[in-house]
């Protein structure tokens, strides 16, 4: 069969992104089980009330942070949906989006430059309280960063849900004199709760496994989850058969997670009739305008003023001594190259299983997807079960026998960092490359057009865009990400998260703020300037 | 919500009416339509067939001019208090919502239903043809029954001026004639005044006794349906847009 064939070029590329993926998680594992076997009696005796404890925090906040983040998301994002015209719109959206690409050890060191006890408003909560403000560490500390993170991405996924409500339903509504209740209930709402399940099910594993902001704000024992613990093991400690304890209940844990979702997600297909709403037709009264602009605003202030302090901070650093500096020169450059690379890889995996799902989608008789059809659709949510750290962790365990870990570091982040970014890059790739294969398939199996050619004149014209927007968003991840390499890092080889920790560390805040500022504005540079050239020349 | 106990068809009026898109050319619509008539709206994609009806049912506001119905002026009410039902191509529905609801809806936005209303709800979709239906969610229904359930729901407004936005462009030809046949039916019994934007000539033959012909924005031309479609006394640019495709006389 000609549809058949046309895949075959396609689905094999998909098939070796998923052997690249699998040796790289597997390759952990095998550290992991090799480790657990030789020295079983004392991973055995590591399951005790600290490892309790630990996941108990893990889950608990994570929950929390879920519930924080998306329930004010709710009211944000149908405030957003409701008035088209808000003042700044577009630009508090634009806002919202900065917290996806900047580095979270960055947003950990504007919410201290905030909220910490030398913070900006510690002066006006120490007068408050009549004490003096401890700062927030521990769980506030962690809620707190954890809430600017995803507040604004549920908001957003939220809205994007209600785009989809098609005009016609918008204007239905105003014809039938539907108010603000009747407008949630039957307009709104069915459509938050369809999105809900997955927008709460991503935030939650976001949280669950989030490392940077728990390493940095979480406080001693009382304040870390598995992840960090696992960190604690492998470089303070070096107590291998402790990390595999915490790793194995880590990987159990998101595996349940991840499962669970996937079964309250499966409801997610709505049959999908989007004409083009470029006007809609919405006629809120007084009392909601005005609650919705306080609810705006409110959001807005509260992802904005870390950003804030990030650069007020920053400014008051010593810049010129910092750029001079060869530390500072060579993190930079390493960072540069690391990622860039780590965005490449990343952009190739995914566009290979994105084809791949597609190619394997077209080509079966069976209404149910084939199993590799499924692995290539959701092999990339591999790395959300197996987080970073515990892939660190396994080859960080395994490499020891080879000779010095540490000289492994470049690899090692360069191929975890791009398989991290992969479930963003192909939820940014997917949906042009299945547009454009259903309208061009038939006529490229016509004209004989396939394999190099059909990526070249055929798809690549129409994934050039979000193409760039996949390679910048993976790189402004890898750029900005602090888990492999504070596994692999050593004085030998340093990105700027790495360097920024150590100045944190060291307490030379003043240092950290510069670099921080630096930091974040290169990845919104590259974020801003990426999307740039997708839109320029898509 | 007013409801009108004595249906019947109001007149409608639109008095040098001024519209644009943000960027867009601008439109001008000055036209009168009689009560209880049935009007044909045609013209080319883009002449403002759609907008026309958006300025009438409220959707869009006027950038000057008046929108007069029943001798009251509209024109800055909004949708739900004008007394106007409004028909679209598709998405008249909610999906999650059963046909009884949907239905329901034209009474009660909060669907605080009274027993008079449920009444009135069953006996639309027995007169529409739903009978036996009402349980059933829009997905499990065909497309010509999908809007069949939307007449329902005009039927319960009971408004006099019933907009149609190419309700039956994504029809099959014998499901419109039987769709045309049954918008015919209810205006004759409930008299309301009709306005129908179409691209078929065989709709407004089948159904309109008016037809108004828009081109670039603006009203080029109206008279009797049966006029413009023998192609006697139509302004040529009507003869044009119709092409051979006249009315079979």
């Amino acid at each position: 069969m000609t549809a058949r064939r046309q895949g075959q070029g396609r689905v094999a590329a998909g098939v070796l992104a998923l052997a690249v993926i699998g040796l790289l998680i597997g390759g952990a594992f095998f550290g992991l089980g090799q480790e657990a076997l030789t020295a079983w009696r004392s991973a055995l005796s590591a399951f005790d009330p600290y490892l309790v404890r630990v996941a108990r925090f893990t889950l608990w906040q994570a929950a929390l942070s879920t519930l924080l983040s998306v329930a004010p998301a709710i009211l944000v994002a149908r405030a957003l949906a409701r008035h088209p015209r808000f003042f700044g719109r577009g630009l508090i959206l634009q806002l919202f989006a900065v917290p996806l690409a900047l580095p979270a050890i960055v947003a950990a060191l504007g919410v201290l430059a905030l909220y910490g006890r030398a913070g900006y408003f510690a002066p006006l909560f120490s007068a408050l309280s009549e004490e003096r403000w401890p700062g927030i560490y521990g769980l506030s500390g962690i809620l707190v960063a954890h809430v600017f993170f995803n507040l604004p991405l549920a908001a957003r996924l939220f809205l994007a849900a209600l785009e989809n409500v098609p005009a016609d339903q918008w204007r239905l509504s105003a014809q039938l004199g539907m108010g603000a209740f009747s407008s949630f209930r039957f307009i709104e709402w069915p459509v938050l709760r369809a999105a809900l399940p997955g927008v709460a099910g991503l935030v939650f594993m976001l949280c669950a496994t989030s490392f940077t902001i728990v390493l940095t704000l979480g406080g001693g024992p009382r304040a870390t989850t598995l992840e960090v613990a696992i960190y604690q093991a492998l470089r303070f400690d070096f107590d291998p058969a402790r990390a595999i304890a915490l790793t194995l209940v880590q990987v159990a844990l998101t595996g349940a997670i991840v499962l669970a979702l996937a079964r309250l997600g499966a409801a997610m297909t709505g049959d999908a009739s989007l004409p083009v709403a470029p006007r809609r037709a919405l006629f809120p009264g007084r009392g909601e305008k005005g609650f919705n602009a306080a609810i705006i605003l409110l959001a807005l202030a509260f992802v904005a003023g870390p950003m804030a302090a990030t650069v007020i901070a920053g400014l008051q650093a010593d810049l010129g001594r910092l750029a001079g500096e060869n530390a500072v020169l060579s993190a930079t450059a390493t960072s540069l190259v690391l990622s860039a690379l780590a965005a490449l890889l990343c952009l190739l995996l995914s566009l290979s299983l994105v084809m791949a799902r597609r190619a394997l989608e077209l080509a079966r008789a069976a209404p149910v997807p084939g199993l590799l059809e499924r692995m290539s659709d959701t092999g990339a949510a591999m790395v959300l079960i197996v987080p970073p750290i515990v892939i660190g962790a396994g080859w960080f365990v395994l490499l020891r026998h080879f000779g010095d870990v540490f000289a492994f570091a470049p690899v090692m982040v360069v191929t975890v960092n791009a398989v991290m970014a992969m479930p963003f890059a192909m939820r940014a790739v997917r949906p042009a490359y299945d547009a454009a294969s259903a309208r061009h398939e038939k006529l490229c199996a016509a004209l004989g057009i396939s394999g190099w050619n059909r990526l070249r004149l055929v798809d690549w014209p129409a994934l050039r865009k979000p193409a760039a927007t996949a390679f910048a968003f993976a790189m402004a991840l890898s750029l900005g990400d602090l888990g492999v390499i504070a596994l692999f890092g050593s004085d030998r080889v340093q990105t700027l998260p790495y360097l920024l920790l150590q100045r944190m560390g060291s307490y030379r805040t003043a240092d950290a703020a510069g670099i921080a500022l630096f930091l974040g504005l290169l990845c919104l540079g590259l974020m801003f300037a990426a999307t740039r050239w997708g839109k320029g020349r898509g | 919500m007013t409801r009108h106990d004595d249906p019947g068809g109001a007149a409608i009026r639109l008095e040098g009416l001024r519209f644009a898109y943000s960027g867009g050319a601008a439109m001008r619509f000055d036209l009168k339509i009689g009560a209880s008539d049935i009007v044909a709206l045609m013209g080319p994609s883009g002449s403002g067939k759609s907008t026309l009806l958006n300025l009438i049912a409220g959707f869009e506001a006027p950038d000057a001019g008046r929108v007069l119905i029943g001798g009251e002026d509209v024109t800055h009410l909004p949708p739900h208090r004008r007394p106007v039902s409004m028909v679209f191509q598709e998405n008249n529905l909610f999906a999650h919502l059963t046909v009884a609801q949907n239905v329901g809806l034209g009474r009660s936005a909060g669907l605080r239903l009274s027993s008079v209303d449920q009444m009135a709800v069953t006996d639309a979709l027995a007169r529409t043809g739903l009978a036996g239906k009402e349980e059933r969610l829009p997905h499990a229904l065909s497309g010509g029954e999908r809007q069949r359930v939307a007449l329902a729901r005009v039927l319960v407004r009971e408004r006099p001026v019933l907009l149609l936005d190419e309700p039956f462009a994504s029809l099959g030809p014998a499901l419109r004639d039987e769709m045309l046949d049954l918008i015919a039916a209810l205006h004759r019994e409930q008299a309301m005044t009709i306005l129908m934007a179409t691209h078929d000539p065989r709709d407004a033959e089948r159904l309109s006794k008016t037809l108004v012909f828009l081109e670039n924005g603006a009203i080029a031309g109206v008279g009797a349906t049966m006029d413009f479609l023998s192609g006697r006394r139509g302004p040529a640019a009507f003869d044009r847009y119709l092409g051979t495709r006249k009315a079979p006389q």
